[in-house]
């Protein structure tokens, strides 16, 4: 996790700051997961004779599968916005970028 | 109909979402129509949720028939009643009004309704929900929708949506974490069975980073100084229609998770989260306002006031007596709309091809109905009686006083000094006398439609702040309380 918010933080690459995102987010499901661990427990899928203490927790491993589609939409519209960025600018580097963006707004463009 | 009020308004955004989108093929044609009426039905269920509890008192709702604390749940209570209300009416206005949504994505603008009723769906599934994950899945519905919104102008708002995306998803995801460190103690998510469970493990570890991680996340999405790094490029950027929408609504649904985590749910005495809550308030009312009164652009003037009037909400959170929450719930539904106000009027200005800048908005008397209602917009904003904004400051001073915090009295009143200074250099820039014999601006009816029911809405929410403080902000409050 802490890898994550580190490559989000260090580099000025947009592209290598949105797999930073990815691992972060990567991290939060993974900890979930390890919640529903147990030991010596089997699939929770209700049967004769399985007692509850015999079943791993299904509740965080529905709960990921929707944390995971929310990751999945939310890297969907980053890499939108990144391939719109690169036609416009060429460029997927912070500094060129924001660099062009201040020109651009000093002329006006996108009033 | 009357037992599901409240799921019907998220539900009906959602749904006009999807109407929308189905008639893309008719390029963009009965859009606008079919939004403004979903979101009005939605308003109108909000309102009627809010005639409810008025009538019944508070309800749980259970969906899909789970009993909680195993099923999700949906809670109408005086306050998720109000934030639903204010949420659905002031996105029904800048809707109805958004200036230049033909401009920007001429025939594609059932991309831009269907978005924007995704948007609002996930603002008020925030507010409605009674459960701490779920209030997660619904912060990235609307989050989602939003980064593309803002992206969706093209050209400096490209930057400013992925910069806002990164920074919102690292909101979401402590959001996230914190939730999972207080699902680990008590085993449960559901927030009525947290609030009765976690007062015997309130010692633990645990609970003080479950605190800390939910309440950064959700400050992240409210533009909190110092965390407000995404706020003022998002809003500067991203076109007008979608500026007047998101500046009103989206900080508020956030402040109101906060609202309902820290102080109905989590209620971590032991821990200064309160103290913390109120003096990140106050260091926002201060700096926001500072930054705001530096800015040559108005829409990045009116951005960092969004910061600054983000910190009065924050700071009333903090205190937390019956006053200053009274202040601030009072001053979400006052900032939403004047903050719409201020927004459609700049976005309706600056579309008249001069630009945003200060010195290109000079309409003088040719503003017309524009210039007066951001008058009446922008009083507010100082706080000047009877517009809603002073009541909402009453309250809060009241609470800082009760509270016995100097400091934070001070604050409220230089807040209010930084206002007029940045809101009289926004009307002066509207008013002053233009130099060239520039035409009288062309605004759309809708605009000043919208604009001229917030400024009526300001006020009236000034004459009846008394009634509505006594009958529904005070209960809202109550549970709260220590």
């Amino acid at each position: 996790m802490m890898l994550g918010l580190y490559v989000m933080v260090a580099h000025r690459n947009l592209l290598k700051k949105l797999v930073g995102m990815t691992i972060f987010q990567t991290a939060i499901i993974l900890f979930f997961l390890l919640t529903a661990v147990k030991r010596h427990a089997t699939l929770p899928i209700v049967h004769e004779g399985l007692p509850p203490a015999a079943a791993m927790n299904p509740l965080p491993h529905a709960l990921m599968l929707t944390a995971i589609v929310v990751m999945v939409a939310t890297t969907g519209v980053a890499l939108a916005i990144l391939i719109r960025l690169y036609e416009r600018y060429q460029s997927i580097e912070e500094d060129d970028i924001a660099a062009r963006v201040d020109a651009e707004v000093a002329a006006g463009v996108g009033r | 109909m009357r037992a599901h009020l409240a799921v019907l308004p998220p539900l009906l955004a959602l749904a006009g979402a999807l109407l929308v989108a189905l008639s893309t093929p008719l390029r963009g044609r009965g859009a606008r129509p079919l939004a403004v009426g979903t979101a009005a039905a939605a308003a109108v269920a909000a309102l009627a949720g809010i005639a409810d509890v008025l009538a019944r008192g508070p309800q749980r709702y259970a969906l899909g028939g789970w009993p909680p604390p195993w099923g999700i749940e949906a809670v109408l209570d005086p306050l998720s009643a109000f934030t639903m209300t204010v949420v659905a009416v002031v996105a029904t206005v800048a809707l109805a009004a958004g200036p230049g949504v033909a401009t920007v994505y001429g025939r594609s603008s059932s991309t831009f309704y269907a978005l924007a009723l995704v948007a609002v769906a996930g603002f008020l599934g925030i507010v409605a929900s009674g459960d701490l994950f779920n209030v997660f899945v619904f912060l990235e519905i609307a989050a989602i929708a939003s980064y593309a919104l803002v992206a969706s102008g093209g050209g400096p708002g490209l930057l400013a949506g992925f910069r806002y995306l990164v920074l919102g998803t690292v909101g979401a995801s402590f959001y996230l974490l914190g939730v999972g460190l207080l699902y680990v103690l008590t085993g449960s998510l559901n927030m009525a069975d947290l609030a009765a469970r976690l007062p015997a493990l309130s010692d633990s570890p645990l609970f003080a980073a479950g605190v800390a991680f939910v309440v950064v996340g959700l400050a992240i999405k409210m533009g909190l100084f110092p965390l407000h790094g995404w706020l003022p490029d998002a809003y500067t950027h991203a076109p007008p229609p979608v500026a007047s929408l998101l500046a009103a609504v989206a900080t508020k649904a956030a402040a109101y998770a906060l609202a309902r985590t820290v102080l109905y749910v989590l209620r971590p005495d032991e821990l200064p989260v309160g103290t913390v809550l109120a003096w990140v308030g106050a260091a926002s009312i201060l700096a926001g306002g500072v930054l705001a009164v530096r800015q040559t652009d108005a829409r990045r003037l009116l951005a960092y006031s969004s910061v600054s009037q983000m910190g009065y909400i924050a700071l009333g959170l903090g205190l937390a007596n019956a006053p200053a929450l009274a202040g601030a719930y009072l001053h979400v539904l006052n900032h939403a709309m004047m903050k719409a106000a201020l927004f459609l009027g700049v976005g309706a200005l600056a579309m008249q091809g001069r630009g945003p800048a200060l010195s290109a908005l000079r309409f003088g008397r040719r503003a017309s109905v524009v210039g007066i209602t951001m008058v009446v917009a922008a009083l507010s904003m100082v706080g000047v009686p009877p517009a809603g904004g002073f009541f909402s400051k009453w309250y809060l001073l009241q609470g800082a006083v009760d509270a016995t915090q100097p400091g934070l009295v001070a604050v409220i009143l230089i807040g209010s000094v930084l206002a007029l200074a940045y809101c009289y250099r926004l009307t002066e820039a509207v008013w002053f006398p233009p130099a060239d014999e520039a035409p009288a601006p062309q605004t759309p009816r809708a605009v000043r439609l919208g604009l001229v029911t917030l400024a009526a809405g300001i006020v009236l929410v000034g004459l009846v702040s008394g009634v509505l403080v006594e009958r529904l902000l005070l209960p809202a409050a109550a549970p709260a309380l220590r």
